[in-house]
């Protein structure tokens, strides 16, 4: 492993031009990207709504009031998250695990809200494959899903890690795992009003 | 976490004996990995470099057993005559082959991955085992795409640009699974690159030497850092569309099939937005790589290095801006197209620029013509004639003439052959030393460079001929057509150049092979050359470099007045020390 060593070791030097440490550099790149991905499917929504007519009509098929619910429990999260981050700079062990577990489950809550509507909505027969509208919704609610799905995975496993020996090796990863939940909270404010309000 | 930096920083070098396995297979070093992406494109070059060759046999004498392909199966080949379909699988996979799996892994995955770290006086890459993994992701990818052309129906035949709804519904190609693997391939590659992005502009940010200020850095890291981004910020609306494609092809969405409500035009826009900065993409690291062979040859700085970067940049962002130029026939709103003629042509400004300061940068050189130098002058002259034609079809009114036609094919050959073969040659042959520890054969390089570049000519010369007659792409037999039978011989004279520059390529082979055994020795700086990766031995030991160097001059500092030696090394501290060891 004297690989890893080489550049564990660069880290913590102050070589950085930036004054950034490696990791935080390397997230924001990579959400940058992230956020094409999303400006990408969101800009063709918009120009294809722009294009067609009678989308409002399939657009009242979908649950708002089950969105606010999703929008109020994704935005707690982001909360939790934050005070997870300022418990790790508090150096309070305990107060990190317990926001970390809070945003999982927050998360896991947000999917199941998720999955109640999308089975509502297949029990009515509105399946990807009933239109452009609902193409568009199910891959954009989908893919951000896919997002919430692995935010849940990286916050659980931080939650694990940090009930052990290595405490001060996840620090930094809580602040990068917040940057990340922040995102796929931020798309969902986005797809909010795109898919349910407008 | 200090101690370990401090003893990280008194040991870079210090090794230990590791694994087969660890060393050579998944390795997290830089230079293994380099060389790795190296391998891969090389080996992809040969499948692309047969799907060309059956792709010109077909063309020259259409419906005739291609020699050397009789042993291929039924209903793929038929006694070594390609069938319609399994031409329209080759074009495909030859675009799709030579862009994303030679061109990106030998430009940026090879030679980003060598020599960032490097040049910049870093031990290793910013984020070594994500580095593993995008190689192995590429490598998936490949897997993925190769494994295409044995499932049912065949390889993905819609073209390397998929076009709506040609591939979004499998009844158009009669391929299904072939298709859905491209799809899921491509998608690989994409993420492959997304970390190597991430990689290379942490790495290059954060983790320079020190004294190595942004106006200090090698213009190769400036052009691959600007390579990054722009495919960074492009890529996201394709992987959107990739996806929109694979669901409308397997849960019947209805994004880009008009019978269902959606629209074709969009998945060209998706493409397109992505498609031309990934030009630039391949292109900038190749103009990297001649800038830095360029001021070794000829012992003097470059022309206007502030102003190549300020260039650079300006290309990056107007490349984002062009897109639609590739859609002028496609059935785009008239009133779109002007504006994209006019970004299209303003584009060619920072080009020009870059192109003139090269020219400049050899004026009142003293020019040695090693083989890395042979490359790279060859890659200025043929990429300049595919330059030259891109203005042409940037202008819509005459691109309405020259779109669908062979004019075309020829055009984005003369920009990405040169730029992925000679330039990636001239960077092969100049860093070979470093990354293997000897020297190529010159005798055999000059003998592979002139081979290649006549041979490239003889091959797409006759191709703008056959478009400016009205010769149509994507076209299985053109001689069944009355007004272009008089164009067999054209097309003949073509294929026989494509099979020289094959054979041209044996003694390349040899020579790699050979050198990399019994090659003479490389000393640390064969080339008497300025910047950060020949301050260290040849092959660099794990770690890079004995002592983090510090960097005091700018990278081009050759044949600077008042010292003795003609060349002035970033890492030397004083003039009055002189050169290097």
């Amino acid at each position: 492993m004297s690989a890893m060593s080489v550049t564990e070791g660069v880290h913590a030097t102050s070589r950085d031009f930036a004054r950034q440490p490696l990791g935080k550099v390397g997230v924001w790149w990579f959400l940058a990207s992230e956020i094409m991905v999303f400006g990408g499917l969101m800009g063709s929504y918009i120009l294809s709504r722009i294009a067609a007519g009678g989308w409002a009509a399939e657009r009242a098929h979908v649950n708002t009031r089950l969105a606010v619910i999703n929008t109020l429990v994704l935005l707690t999260s982001s909360l939790t998250i934050v005070e997870a981050h300022a418990a790790v700079d508090a150096d309070q062990r305990s107060r990190v695990r317990t926001f970390l577990l809070a945003t999982v489950l927050l998360g896991c809550m947000f999917l199941g809200i998720k999955a109640f509507e999308y089975s509502h909505e297949i029990e009515n027969g509105l399946t990807p494959a009933s239109g452009l509208f609902w193409s568009f919704y199910y891959t954009m609610t989908g893919l951000h899903g896919l997002h919430v799905l692995i935010g849940i995975i990286i916050n659980f496993s931080l939650f694990v890690a940090a009930g052990g020996r290595n405490f001060s090796r996840i620090q930094h990863r809580v602040e990068y795992a917040g940057l990340y939940w922040h995102f796929v909270d931020v798309v969902w404010i986005f797809l909010f009003p795109l898919l349910y309000l407008a | 976490m200090m101690q370990a930096a401090t003893d990280a920083a008194a040991h870079p070098a210090h090794e230990h004996p590791q694994s087969f396995w660890r060393t050579y297979v998944f390795s997290v070093d830089h230079k293994v990995i380099g060389k790795q992406y190296m391998s891969l494109a090389l080996l992809m070059a040969l499948v692309g470099g047969l799907t060309a060759y059956l792709i010109r046999w077909q063309l020259a004498w259409p419906e005739t057993p291609v020699p050397g392909f009789g042993w291929m199966p039924e209903p793929t080949m038929y006694d070594g005559v390609v069938p319609p379909e399994f031409y329209n699988a080759l074009i495909t996979m030859h675009g799709t082959v030579m862009i994303f799996f030679v061109a990106m892994p030998f430009l940026l995955g090879a030679f980003g991955n060598f020599l960032i770290p490097l040049m910049v006086g870093a031990p290793d890459m910013a984020f070594p085992r994500l580095n593993m993994m995008s190689f192995w992701t590429l490598f998936s990818a490949s897997t993925l795409l190769m494994a295409s052309f044995f499932v049912p129906g065949g390889a993905a035949a819609a073209g390397w640009t998929g076009y709506a709804p040609l591939s979004a519904d499998a009844v158009f190609t009669g391929v299904n699974w072939g298709l859905n693997l491209w799809i899921l391939a491509l998608a690989l590659e994409f993420g492959s690159f997304l970390m190597g992005g991430v990689n290379f502009l942490t790495t290059a940010i954060n983790m320079r030497a020190p004294g190595l200020t942004l106006t200090r850095l090698p213009l190769l890291v400036w052009m691959q850092l600007t390579a990054a981004v722009l495919f960074m910020l492009s890529i996201g609306p394709l992987i959107a569309g990739a996806l929109m494609l694979l669901f409308d092809r397997t849960l019947g969405t209805s994004f880009f099939l008009p019978q269902r409500g959606g629209d074709a035009l969009l998945w060209q826009h998706l493409f397109w937005f992505f498609g031309h900065p990934e030009v630039y993409v391949v292109l900038l690291p190749a103009f990297g790589m001649l800038l830095e062979v360029f001021p070794v040859f000829t012992r003097k700085p470059i022309f206007g290095y502030r102003t190549i970067i300020v260039a650079t940049i300006a290309t990056g962002i107007l490349s984002f801006l062009v897109w639609a130029h590739h859609m002028f026939v496609s059935g785009i709103d008239p009133r779109l197209a002007t504006p994209f003629s006019i970004t299209t042509i303003l584009i060619s400004v920072p080009f020009a620029v870059m192109v003139f300061s090269m020219v400049a940068s050899l004026w009142g050189g003293s020019i040695t013509f090693a083989t890395p130098m042979l490359f790279a002058l060859g890659f200025l002259a043929t990429f300049v004639i595919g330059g030259v034609t891109g203005i042409f079809l940037g202008a819509a009114a005459v691109d309405i003439y020259l779109h669908g036609t062979y004019f075309v094919v020829a055009h984005f050959h003369y920009t990405l052959f040169p730029s992925v073969f000679l330039g990636g040659f001239a960077g092969l042959y100049f860093w070979y030393p470093k990354m293997f520890g000897r020297m190529l054969n010159e005798t055999l390089g000059k003998i592979h460079f002139w081979i290649t570049v006549v041979a490239f000519n003889g091959v797409f010369i006759p191709l703008f001929l056959a478009g400016a007659a009205g010769n149509m792409r994507r076209v299985y037999n053109p001689m069944q057509y009355d007004f272009l039978k008089h164009l067999a011989p054209i097309h003949q004279f073509a294929t026989y150049f494509t099979i020289v520059l094959l054979i041209g390529q044996v003694p390349f082979v040899i020579n790699f092979v050979w050198s990399m055994f019994r090659g003479e020795p490389a000393t640390d700086n064969p080339w008497h050359a300025n910047t950060l990766e020949w301050a260290t031995s040849s092959p660099p030991p794990h770690g890079n470099f004995e002592t983090v160097p510090t960097v005091y001059r700018d990278p081009y500092e050759y044949s600077p007045p008042g010292v003795s030696e003609d060349w002035l090394p970033q890492y030397t501290p004083s003039p009055l020390t002189g050169g290097a060891r």
